[in-house]
């Protein structure tokens, strides 16, 4: 029996990136599911220790995540040879399969987007990395927050589009 | 758009239509 063949690397990859995805979508949940919601409960005094300390951590760990969630999903759908097929979602390839992993990835991809390029430089400006005024600071943090929201709206079909395709289609 | 996206409850059902607008799609392509 082969050990390290090419299926145990396939799976190898498919462990980093489903780990890399909890890592990214528990943070995505845990921002909308319990820090905004709670926030304005928490006295004002109280919430720059949020802001200053638990939100830049949590965003490292949530936008890696999403990174290499993106990159071992694209190294996995080249080593199991459906890339291109599901780029184009299984158009004109009469295969479930394509199309259901096809869509989610285009979902992930959207989602991977939103995280690195309005997400993160809306927050650099909510945690002051990146200088803003008073009402600059106001409109990204309701951008960043109605972002999230998107993303966790699309975390929904893009699942089930990604565990249908591995175990139904 | 913004007043679901401000509801969580609301974001959630939006997400389960549209698993069901994503297996009507997955099914009409085929």
């Amino acid at each position: 029996m082969e050990f390290v063949g090419y299926d145990w690397w396939t799976q190898f990859i498919r462990w980093g990136h489903i780990i890399s995805a909890i890592m990214w979508i528990g943070h995505l949940w845990y921002f909308n599911f319990t820090q905004t919601p709670t926030m304005p409960k928490i006295p004002t005094e109280l919430r720059p220790a949020v802001v200053r300390f638990i939100l830049p951590e949590a965003l490292f760990w949530f936008r890696w995540g999403a990174m290499f969630t993106l990159g071992f999903g694209l190294i996995l759908a080249y080593m199991n040879g459906y890339l291109v097929d599901a780029i184009k979602i299984g158009i004109g390839d009469d295969n479930h399969k394509f199309t259901a992993i096809g869509i989610g990835m285009w979902l992930g991809t959207i989602m991977w987007f939103n995280v690195w390029f309005i997400i993160m430089p809306n927050q650099n400006k909510v945690m002051g990395v990146t200088p803003a005024t008073p009402d600059e600071v106001n409109a990204a943090r309701r951008m960043a927050g109605l972002t999230s929201r998107v993303n966790t709206l699309l975390s929904i079909p893009m699942l089930y589009a990604m565990v249908f395709a591995a175990h139904y289609y | 758009m913004e007043k679901l996206l401000n509801s969580l409850t609301g974001t959630i059902i939006a997400g389960f239509v549209l698993v069901i607008v994503e297996i009507l799609v997955i099914h009409a392509i085929h």
